[in-house]
């Protein structure tokens, strides 16, 4: 879960992480009122769950009072990657004397946490990685013991020739660390982190990534989640223990498990269709999870027929098979359906679909022919 | 021969009252597994598909000898139970529980290494070597004794490639789990199937996020004499987005399926486009 740059201060904030003072606005007047407040000159930042919004011209500096109403007002409503710019943060302009890098997130393939630092900040940090690989610190955390104060200690005197500078990077990143193991992150993030004109660290742009899998014991997180950013069938499919994403093409999938139903996308585009989604049933699906995952699937206008595909393990395709029927019971169905349901009480499933006009097939390959050829003909 | 799991494998199930724990004891005993023991904390002395239930795992291990553990608690109490395993002396943990916090497994796999523990997942479908063990959820219908070894991150598409494996069929098939941190990867087991004389071919199932497939890449190119067939889903996936699998996202341009089918074939790894085609590649070059 990804959480807002003005939501992120603030837990930074709370974290003992010096940040520059700062307000959200909404609309043009009230980021007038917090410039005034903030003293000028002002830069107005777009606050969007995606990447690359300075280059998208959501990141502006303000000089005078008057500018900031029209300069909010030009990027409140801007479209960043498919996003609406509904806030913005107003903030104050920091003198900057050196900008760095700093991040920590989990290294999988060393199993661990690590973190990384760069002098040279306020770039994408990928690229540097990918450019210049020796301006990249990277330090291994022994997750038994916590980042220690020696590892820290040595990256700010890396970075920072002072002393006094170096101690202060040192207490930030603790905090960093801190934060990261408190409430269960995946990414923590400042970029650029500053050496001001006064000669202090400041967290000027803050990224916060949450992990999915244990949200459940930090309730504190749910308030910060922005739905504006999700798609609202994804959300439904998700409160009915599935997973759902839409896509653009016009072959419907229902299939159990997320690695079989990325590989049977990737057979429909091999035999010429476009899937209109990934959906993945999960385990132990009901007749009901089934019925859900039909609905969702249907109200996209495009889908032109229902591939369903399942190796059943504990899925049952008995429950499957019942639920299909159920689906169609419930709504006039016009689509086309192919399943081809193998695995755990695959015979009952058949039985089940004998007399039901749903197309039916045993091989994987035969199945997703049939529906890209259906999905052809109704077009 | 095969790997993890055998005839020896004497094992313990973690969570054994739960639906799905229950449920997959009986059949993993039908199958013909050793399962030895049960463990749910406050319902020791039960007997669940005539399996004794204990209240520890350090309790159940003095009993019963158990060798292996497999995992079905809830996500929040799985990370508790692969250590209590580790300490109690088990050297094989199959957790299979999906959703356990990344730093909950962070934690027990740093302390897994401290106590020469492996352990296999989170979120993953087990271990199954035909004939002999089964240690994991998968229906026993897809799988056939032979000599063919796979490793996957997938579940359900470990069992659909499987079961193309046709008449060679299988010496072991892992499943290391779809998390972004698992405790058992690729390159772990090519190691094992390198070694194992009953395996004379592998099938490497990768998905995009990560790197794990360019790196067990590298290590089939330096290591692998046998031959090797390697799948990739997610070719048609959109950046950015969680394919289900935690792992399973590709960002920033990492990751990606084509890049990984690219780091495959330099490493002469053949690719398998669709599952189907696995039989007739494996005849050709068995």
């Amino acid at each position: 879960m990804k959480i807002h740059e003005y939501q992120a201060k603030a837990i930074f904030s709370d974290t003992g992480i010096p940040v520059p003072r700062e307000k959200l606005a909404t609309a043009p007047p009230e980021a007038k009122k917090a410039a005034e407040e903030i003293g000028l000159p002002v830069v107005l930042k777009a606050q969007v769950l995606v990447g690359g919004r300075g280059k998208a011209g959501g990141v502006k500096k303000a000089e005078k009072l008057e500018d900031v109403e029209s300069i909010a007002g030009q990027i409140l409503g801007m479209n960043i990657k498919g996003l609406e710019v509904t806030k913005l943060l107003v903030s104050e302009c920091v003198a900057i004397k050196a900008e760095f890098y700093l991040g920590i997130t989990i290294d999988r393939a060393r199993r661990k946490p690590v973190l990384i630092a760069s002098a040279a900040g306020g770039v994408d940090i990928e690229e540097v990685a990918k450019k210049t690989p020796e301006k990249i610190i990277k330090i291994e955390i022994n997750p038994l013991l916590g980042l220690l104060p020696f590892q820290a200690r040595n990256v700010g005197m890396a970075l920072l020739s002072e002393a006094k500078l170096a101690t202060e990077f040192t207490s930030l990143a603790l905090k960093l660390y801190r934060l990261f193991i408190q409430r269960d992150c995946s990414l923590v993030e400042i970029n650029p982190l500053v050496l001001t004109g006064g000669g202090t660290l400041l967290a000027l742009d803050a990224k916060i990534n949450f992990d999915d899998n244990a949200l459940f014991r930090h309730p504190e997180n749910e308030s910060l989640r922005d739905l504006s950013s999700e798609e609202p069938k994804e959300i439904e499919a998700k409160n009915a223990g599935l997973s759902y994403i839409k896509l653009s093409g016009n072959v419907g999938c229902i299939v159990n498990g997320a690695g079989l139903a990325m590989a049977t996308m990737d057979l429909i585009k091999r035999f010429g269709g476009e899937p209109a989604n990934f959906l993945d049933v999960g385990g132990s699906s009901s007749p009901e999870k089934m019925v859900t995952a039909m609905r969702i699937i249907l109200s996209d206008p495009s889908v032109r027929v229902i591939l369903v595909n399942i190796f059943g393990g504990i899925t049952r395709c008995d429950d499957i098979a019942q639920g299909l029927i159920q689906a169609k019971n419930e709504a006039d169905i016009k689509v086309p359906i192919v399943a081809r349901l193998v695995g755990t009480n695959a015979d009952r499933a058949c039985a089940l679909l004998a007399d039901s006009p749903v197309l039916s097939a045993t091989k994987m390959s035969e199945a997703v022919k049939l529906a890209v050829a259906r999905a052809k003909e109704a077009e | 021969m095969s790997i993890l799991v055998d005839k020896n494998t004497r094992l313990l199930v973690q969570g054994i009252t739960g639906r799905d724990g229950a449920f997959h004891t009986r059949m993993m005993k039908e199958y013909g597994t050793n399962v030895v023991a049960g463990v749910t904390p406050g319902k020791g002395g039960q007997e669940i598909e005539g399996v004794p239930v204990f209240n520890s795992v350090e309790q159940a291990v003095k009993a019963t000898d158990a060798n292996a553990s497999i995992i079905f608690v809830p996500a929040g109490f799985a990370g508790d139970a692969i250590l209590e395993a580790i300490f109690a002396g088990i050297k094989l943990v199959v957790c299979v529980t999906e959703g356990v916090p990344t730093l909950d497994a962070v934690r027990a796999i740093a302390v897994a290494r401290t106590h020469n523990t492996r352990i296999v997942g989170p979120n993953c479908p087990g271990v199954i070597s035909p004939g002999k063990a089964k240690v994991g959820i998968m229906p026993a219908s897809a799988f056939q004794p032979g000599c063919v070894g796979v490793v996957s991150r997938s579940g359900t598409l470990t069992y659909e490639i499987a079961a193309n494996t046709g008449e060679f069929g299988q010496s072991t098939v892992v499943g290391i789990g779809g998390d972004p941190v698992i405790g058992t990867s690729f390159i772990d087991c090519l190691k094992m199937f390198q070694d194992d004389p009953e395996t004379k071919a592998i099938v490497i199932v990768g998905e995009i996020g990560g790197n794990d497939e360019e790196r067990a890449a590298e290590f089939v190119q330096q290591y692998v004499t046998k031959p090797v067939f390697g799948f990739i889903a997610g070719q048609t996936a959109p950046p950015d987005k969680r394919m289900g699998h935690a792992g399973a996202i590709i960002s920033a341009g990492s990751g990606t399926a084509e890049e990984k089918i690219r780091a495959f074939q330099s490493a002469g790894i053949d690719i398998i486009y669709e599952p189907e085609q696995l039989t007739e590649r494996l005849r050709a070059k068995l």
